[in-house]
């Protein structure tokens, strides 16, 4: 991000594609019980993107950035670029895919249909890192429009008259945001020619505003639209909790990375890579922004209190905390911004830490239900514990990650003149501890006495509450929820990035 | 590289094959027919690699116009040579696979006249010749349907009438233009003819004439019961490819002779909304439909509403025909891939409805996988062809200000994807269901061929900017200024 | 109003004749029929473009008689279709 910065002509944001698209295409070829090459393909590919972030994450804080392109329709390239915003996504995309996936191999040991899952799961990743290395939007359409598609047979991966309903309407709902968000990109295309995302916003585009800034706001207005149904804002979130009915490990990746993040990722594209903050705010369309993202806030905390089935509450818990990234991406103040960025990786990380741990109470003790999970804590000690951790930080309890997030956004709200946001952000939290400290209770609540009877009845106790490749995951996400919230100072935490990232925009 | 020569051998040595594996014996016919078909398809192919971007012209025996017949391929036409040969040749190989499929060993002397015939409409460069080989190709087509067993008889009586009537009308515009330009030579003609009410009504008659054969609303009801009835190799040539001769007839004459004159507007915008309502209708009746082939066959209706937009969008923008062109492309790719994967999934499972389908996507996961690109691509999702031609098409419509066709072409896409969704879906398995129809084992090339097309139509997506640029650069690209 | 005039108004009558009967009438003889109907008004049209000027002009007279073999070869793969329609409808009743 300094002046000297340079930008090289790579192969290699190609490469981080193919890292998991190459995968995708093997394993749709293998057979059901090829295991050990599926699981080999599958985490080599993880590793091999975990590998290229890290490798890369020092250059760019430098200020270098990596770019790939070809030509494609006329007059628009087709572009990938590595610049800090994209690899900061690209990061907990390649991180979360790695131990999703670890997750997935342990989740469907003996289930039908894997080659299929795992190489839609591949996909998925595909695209969402496509969506985070578009260098303009024509390339994020593309991948925006894939990622709709590969993630439709994962919801219906089960093929019940449920997941078939979910999926359908999950896809209604996203396909016609697409579709919204191509009228977009059209219009602005033909008015301005293909744009780069730039930090800060783009020239052309601000040139627009002035000249006409009619059109241009109701093309910011298209553009954000077709985002909010990823980012399920109310009121195009309805299809996040039908979608709960696909496999543990889908929703943990839908709901931590991949669909919602990509919506929430768009937002802010559009607004501070695109537009630019003080466009964006001449043309009116952050306080509309911010107004939908501070309702959907307390709407989805209000709905989830009401949903006893575990998933449902964790399904409206994202829907409310999605929208930090949404509110903040329209504040303008530095810490806003970074809070609503930072806010994108830690969500990402409670959240999955959360399904995780609803999985396994699903997978081994057979609960969906809240009510039923008095006293599991006994039993499953790590997992009650990772969703200990998972919900205070979804709450913002210090030194948590939620909290790194929470409280930069409260006073960047304050920064930007926007006091409501304040009892926004109070209220919320409170909600969030009405809904998820009475499951943290329940957990760790002695169990009622016919249970304990039945569960000394059952099998001698195993050296592992839970089958490994499910435990870990869980335990790891939740460490790294606490690592992230303490270490927040460090060069290269998710906070010292988004601060850097943030910067861009107010230059 | 220039050897026009070649032109006439692309009708020519079709019909001469035909004619030799007409003579074969029926039970060799396939392995000569396929034989045949496969070097017209290799014909085709290095002919429009000869072509590459230039452009030949042939005067038949050396009589130039306006006396002798003249041939020639421009951009455009090498565009629609190369779509018949892609097609062609992969029918080809499908058919040649499962004769039961193909209709039998007749279907290779009228597959061979057909494709003749299509090459011939490509590359007429006069109105009669044209009209001539439209005829070729209505017949053969129409034999090639009631190949399609007792019960195709009807629809491809049907189907004949339509195209006859077609045809007439479209004959009586070649007459109206001779008879004021005195020639029938394509460029010249319409380089002489002068705006007015003859002018109109040779492109009113055009309208009707080519509507009729590409069966757009409201003259379409042929076509949902013809296409189906057909034997899946031959329902994939008639929507992929011979609804397409109507539709480059229909444009060479708009593009070459219509002018801004109220009347022809009005024509042009009759055009629209015709295709407008086609293009909800064919969806709306789709989505109704509950079995494969009906669907695939109403998504047609719905496409062909498109290439009627195209007159109002292609008008002087080259943004609107390189896309036009590119949609007439990726339409064909996709629709011989869907029906060719209906086809596969009716032949393994009996029956081609949808209640009866469950499981398919584990069982024939490649056939169901090229129903979905293909549907993909036809939706306009990016990065397929049909959303290379999507937006063409959309930037053309903002650049003409006409965006109300923004949201034919939007809506449209979601219709398209609708009706593919219900196709996919019908595949899951069910659990619970304790009768998993158990399909019968299929050759690989039935599912590997429609796969490849579908493939082809995201491959030439991606790489489409070559292409793109060679259609805006061709003459025809401008219409009228 | 000379003969030429004449068979440039009644051709297109012709036409339209023919398409409505081939529309209207449900028999399929009768359809093959109307359809020839309309054929002959696109020929008389183009006989009578050819007999505009001074001498005749071969070319439509030639379309003409190509017009004419496509008919014949049209109606005899309608005739055909037409009896095996027949044909299957009888079954049917039959049963």
């Amino acid at each position: 991000m300094t002046p000297e910065a340079s930008v090289d002509y790579s192969i290699v944001p190609l490469l981080m594609l193919l890292t998991s698209l190459i995968p995708a295409g093997i394993i749709f070829c293998l057979r059901e019980d090829q295991v050990r090459w599926r699981t080999t393909l599958n985490l080599a590919g993880a590793l091999a993107k975990v590998g290229f972030v890290v490798a890369l994450i020092p250059p760019v804080v430098a200020g270098d950035k990596l770019r790939a392109s070809m030509p494609w329709v006329p007059g628009v390239d087709l572009v990938l670029v590595t610049d800090a915003f994209s690899l900061f996504f690209v990061a907990l995309s390649a991180g979360l895919w790695l131990v999703t996936t670890i997750y997935a191999i342990g989740y469907l040991e003996g289930a039908p249909n894997r080659s299929r899952f795992f190489g839609f799961f591949s996909l998925c990743v595909t695209a969402t890192t496509g969506i985070a290395l578009a260098g303009n939007l024509i390339t994020f359409l593309l991948f925006f429009e894939m990622l709709t598609l590969v993630t439709y047979p994962l919801v219906a991966h089960r093929g019940t008259k449920d997941a078939l309903d979910g999926a359908r309407t999950y896809l209604a709902y996203t396909l016609g945001g697409g579709v919204v968000l191509l009228a977009g990109v059209v219009w602005l295309t033909v008015l301005v020619g293909p744009v780069e995302f730039t930090a800060g916003g783009v020239e052309a585009v601000a040139e627009l505003a002035a000249d006409r800034p009619g059109v241009t706001t109701a093309i910011g207005a298209l553009l954000l639209i077709g985002m909010s149904v990823k980012a399920a804002i109310v009121p195009l979130h309805g299809w996040l909790p039908v979608a709960m009915v696909a496999p543990a490990p889908v929703s943990a990746l839908l709901h931590a990375v991949a669909v919602v993040k990509a919506g929430a990722f768009g937002i802010v594209r559009v607004v501070h890579d695109l537009f630019g903050l003080s466009v964006a705010g001449d043309l009116g369309l952050l306080p509309v922004l911010a107004a939908f993202a501070g309702f959907t806030i307390v709407y989805g905390s209000i709905r989830a209190l009401a949903q006893d089935d575990l998933k449902k509450r964790l399904a409206y818990s994202t829907i409310s905390q999605l929208s930090y990234v949404a509110l903040g991406a329209a504040l303008v103040a530095p810490l806003a911004t970074a809070g609503a960025l930072v806010h994108i990786v830690h969500q990402g990380m409670m959240k999955i830490t959360l399904f995780f741990c609803a999985g396994l109470f699903a997978e081994v003790q057979g609960i969906s239900k809240i009510s039923q999970l008095t006293g599991v804590g006994r039993r499953m000690p790590l997992t009650a514990a990772a969703f200990t951790v998972g919900s205070l930080g979804m709450i913002g309890l210090p030194p948590l990650a939620g909290f790194v997030s929470k409280w930069p956004l409260a006073l960047g709200g304050l920064d930007a003149g926007t006091a409501w946001v304040l009892p926004v952000l109070i209220v919320s939290t409170l909600l969030n501890a009405a809904y998820f400290l009475p499951v943290v209770y329940a957990l760790w609540r002695p169990e009622p006495d016919e249970q304990a009877t039945a569960a000394s009845a059952g099998p001698p106790r195993r050296r592992l509450e839970a089958p490994a490749a499910l435990l870990w995951p869980a335990v790891v996400t939740a460490a790294m929820v606490l690592f992230m919230g303490v270490a927040a100072g460090w060069t290269y935490s998710p906070w010292s990035l988004a601060e850097m990232i943030a910067e861009g925009s107010y230059r | 590289m220039n050897y026009p020569a070649l032109l006439p051998a692309l009708v020519l040595l079709p019909l001469l094959l035909a004619a030799v594996t007409a003579l074969v014996p029926r039970g060799s016919r396939r392995t000569a027919g396929a034989a045949a078909a496969s070097t017209t398809g290799a014909l085709g192919i290095g002919v429009v690699a000869l072509i590459g971007g230039g452009s030949w012209e042939l005067a038949l025996a050396g009589w130039e116009a306006p006396l002798g017949i003249t041939l020639r391929a421009d951009g455009t036409s090498t565009a629609f040579l190369a779509l018949v040969a892609v097609v062609g040749t992969a029918v080809t190989v499908y058919a040649a696979a499962e004769p039961s499929l193909a209709g039998g060993p007749d279907f290779w002397p009228l597959w061979l006249v057909l494709w003749a015939g299509l090459n011939g409409v490509v590359v007429a460069g006069d109105l009669f010749t044209i009209y001539v080989m439209l005829e070729l190709v209505t017949i053969a087509a129409v034999a090639l349907v009631a190949l399609g067993g007792r019960s195709a008889a009807s629809p491809a009586l049907r189907y004949l009438f339509v195209g006859v009537v077609g045809s007439l009308l479209f004959l009586l515009a070649v007459a109206l233009v001779y008879a004021e330009t005195g020639t029938l030579d394509l460029p010249q003609a319409t380089a002489a003819l002068e705006p007015g009410p003859v002018l109109t009504s040779i492109l009113a008659l055009t309208l009707l004439g080519m509507g009729t054969k590409m069966a757009l609303f409201p003259l379409h009801a042929w076509l949902p019961v013809a296409h189906p009835a057909a034997p899946a190799a031959v329902s994939a040539v008639l929507s992929a490819l011979v609804i397409k001769a109507g539709v480059i007839v229909l444009w060479r004459i708009w593009f070459g002779i219509a002018d801004g004159t109220a009347a022809v507007q009005v024509l042009g915008v009759a055009a629209g909304i015709a295709g407008a309502v086609a293009v909800f209708w064919g969806g709306a009746m789709a989505l109704r439909s509950s079995r494969l082939k009906p669907i695939v066959a109403y998504s047609t209706v719905a496409q062909v509403g498109y290439f009627a937009i195209v007159l109002s969008l292609a008008d002087g923008s080259a943004a609107g025909w390189s896309g036009g062109v590119i949609l007439v492309l990726a339409h064909g790719l996709a629709k011989a891939a869907m029906f060719l994967a209906a086809g596969t999934l009716a032949f393994a499972y009996g029956t081609d409805r949808l209640s009866r389908l469950h499981g398919a996507i584990s069982h024939t996961p490649m056939t169901v996988a090229a129903l979905a690109i293909a549907g993909i691509s036809l939706a306009g999702l990016p990065p397929t062809f049909g959303f290379v031609a999507k937006w063409q098409l959309l930037v053309a419509t903002i650049e003409q200000g006409e965006w109300w066709w923004i949201g034919v072409l939007l809506l449209g896409g979601l219709l398209t994807f609708g009706y593919t969704a219900a196709m996919v879906r019908a595949t899951f398995n069910r659990p619970g269901d304790d009768e998993v129809p158990a399909p019968y084992p299929v050759p690989a090339i039935l599912a590997v061929v429609p796969f490849i097309l579908a493939i082809a139509s995201v491959a030439f997506g991606v790489f489409s900017a070559g292409l793109v640029d060679l259609l805006a650069e061709d003459p025809t690209a401008r219409g009228r200024p | 109003m000379t003969v030429v005039d004449l068979a440039l108004i009644a051709g297109p009558a012709i036409v339209v004749i023919g398409l409505v009967g081939h529309l209207l009438v449900g028999d399929l003889l009768r359809r093959i029929v109307a359809l020839n109907v309309a054929s002959g008004g696109v020929m008389m049209v183009l006989l009578a473009i050819a007999a505009r000027g001074e001498a005749p002009d071969p070319v439509p007279q030639a379309l003409v008689l190509t017009g004419i073999v496509i008919m014949a070869a049209v109606t005899g793969v309608a005739l055909a279709l037409a009896r095996r329609v027949d044909a299957v409808t009888d079954e049917s009743e039959g049963r």
